[in-house]
């Protein structure tokens, strides 16, 4: 057990040193939150129909806003491991000893890593822009449990469908089709309670909608949780173990 | 002693095509041994199989006594590999990517450091090991792959196409070093190749593989002897493939080398 996570450990700061290494990539990613912050959200917030449950409609999408960057660097994760195993580094991998479980593990972790550095961002742009933040430390700490959980989720779908395609460019293909819906299927930009019967049902099988619901609870001033933080995050960490045995599985079939 | 690597009539199917055909083979402990054979002669599916990559269709494989389907994690823990394609990380440093084979592989912190200082002064990279391993040239990357590979001492080691693309000088550190290990630790080395001289300088057991199964066995000096007086590796290879490649491109290079090392004299 203790190997386990040591292994993973070792994957995962493996994956810190070369983020440490690479600050032009967290520039970029600060590109899209800005954009939808500081455009797309100054002009929604004057629809005065949608209910956001007493905020401000800035302060109802920031979260959505920092899930959804979650998402779409978590979800394209499978690029990088496609390309590790192109090169021969998935190989060496599988044939150390290390368990399986732990290296996809490392791997999610590393992804949770990068997750925080968006938060950072996010919440960066958000205070610029005068929303009302929680700075208490307790509920930075429960944005970055789900900031983390969210990520490792998303990478590890993202590993999954890497050992299913198997190549670059039908990853890219699928990873494309795949983020735009599962934002806007989603509690991301607009409540539950306005969507469409059908759109609604595919939120509630969406895991981003899991995580947006702990991070407006909270990292906005106000903000409430509309299923209650313990639903959402038992929905998540089993998603995630699922994700993670079923990776475990699959993760060797990529050196074949 | 239990032999380093046992195979019994090996077999890998791919879809109905049969990659690798029943092969059998022993190798002692100490030895340098060399699969050399075309391109799709099985040799890349037959190291996958024995470094538990790939799960044999039939037949069984023993690896530093333990069974590759029943005990792989045993078997794992016995041997180092350095795949055929570029397996460092070229986003980290030598010293970064010798920590992360140690961590997995579990070598104890006690010595984690002593080991790691041990393994680059193995590649010779001690002025670079704190440089990003994508500023490298490709001998100093198979050195460092070696180094990776040697880390935690394992009884057996695997290597596929080691000195494929390395310029002759590049060629011969690695043999040195090849065996070095052979010598200083007891290792046993299985690669693979279609380079006859190294096949020639290197191993001291040869086997040819042609269409997945061992077309021929011995060690050079006498796989050449049985072949003709002053013949080459070479001259064994198209003996003992005849006419049965013209589906692999390396008919032309051997025979290209072939004609180079006859002008050589």
């Amino acid at each position: 057990m203790l190997a386990f996570f040591l292994q993973s450990g070792a994957i995962a700061a493996a994956e810190l040193s070369k983020i440490r290494r690479d600050p032009t990539e967290l520039f970029s990613r600060a590109v899209q939150p800005v954009l939808w912050l500081g455009i797309f959200g100054q002009v929604f917030s004057h629809v005065r129909d949608i209910p956001t449950g007493g905020i401000s409609y800035l302060a109802f999408m920031t979260p959505g806003i920092l899930a959804q960057s979650v998402l779409f660097s978590a979800i394209f994760y499978g690029i990088a491991v496609i390309w590790e195993r192109d090169l021969g580094i998935v190989q060496k991998l599988l044939v150390s000893p290390a368990n399986r479980g732990a290296l996809v593990l490392g791997k999610a972790l590393a992804a949770g890593l990068r997750g925080l550095v968006q938060a950072v961002i996010v919440y960066l742009v958000a205070a610029l822009l005068g929303i009302g933040l929680r700075w208490e430390a307790s509920s930075m700490l429960l944005v970055a449990l789900g900031v983390m959980l969210g990520s490792c989720i998303f990478s590890t779908f993202s590993l999954i469908i890497a050992c299913i395609v198997k190549t670059r460019e039908r990853f890219m293909g699928i990873g494309q089709v795949l983020t735009m819906p599962m934002f806007f299927a989603s509690n991301a930009i607009y409540p539950l309670q306005i969507m469409p019967g059908w759109l609604k049902t595919i939120a509630i099988f969406n895991p981003l909608t899991y995580l947006v619901d702990v991070l407006r609870h909270a990292m906005i001033a106000g903000g409430r949780s509309a299923h209650g933080l313990p639903v959402d995050f038992g929905v998540m960490a089993l998603l995630f173990l699922a994700m993670l045995a079923i990776a475990a599985r699959l993760y060797p079939g990529l050196a074949r | 002693m239990p032999p380093a690597i046992e195979t019994i009539a090996l077999t890998r199917r791919f879809n109905g095509f049969t990659a690798v055909d029943g092969i059998s083979l022993t190798v002692a402990p100490g030895q340098i041994f060399g699969l050399l054979g075309p391109n799709g002669a099985g040799k890349s599916t037959t190291i996958k199989m024995l470094t538990t990559l790939l799960t044999p269709t039939s037949g069984t494989a023993r690896v530093a006594d333990h069974d590759v389907v029943e005990a792989p994690v045993e078997v794992r823990r016995a041997i180092g590999y350095v795949p055929q394609m570029l397996s460092a990380d070229g986003s980290l440093t030598a010293a970064e990517n010798l920590l992360l084979s140690a961590r997995l592989y579990g070598v104890p912190p006690r010595v984690r450091g002593a080991r790691i200082a041990e393994a680059i002064a193995f590649s010779g990279l001690e002025e670079f090991a704190g440089k990003l391993v994508k500023t490298y040239s490709g001998g100093m990357i198979r050195r460092l792959e070696l180094a990776q590979a040697m880390l935690h001492h394992p009884a057996v080691l695997f290597l596929d196409e080691p000195t494929i693309g390395l310029d002759p000088v590049a060629r011969r550190a690695v043999w040195e070093r090849l065996q070095a290990l052979r010598r200083d630790y007891g290792m046993t080395i299985l690669l693979t190749t279609h380079d006859m001289e190294e096949a020639d300088v290197l191993c001291d057991e040869l086997a040819i593989l042609l269409e997945g199964r061992i077309a021929a066995r011995g060690n050079p000096q006498q796989l050449k002897a049985d072949t003709g007086p002053e013949a080459t590796l070479d001259d064994v290879f198209v003996a003992v493939s005849g006419g049965t490649m013209q589906e692999s491109g390396n008919y032309h290079d051997v025979r290209q080398q072939r004609t180079t090392l006859r002008r050589l004299g």
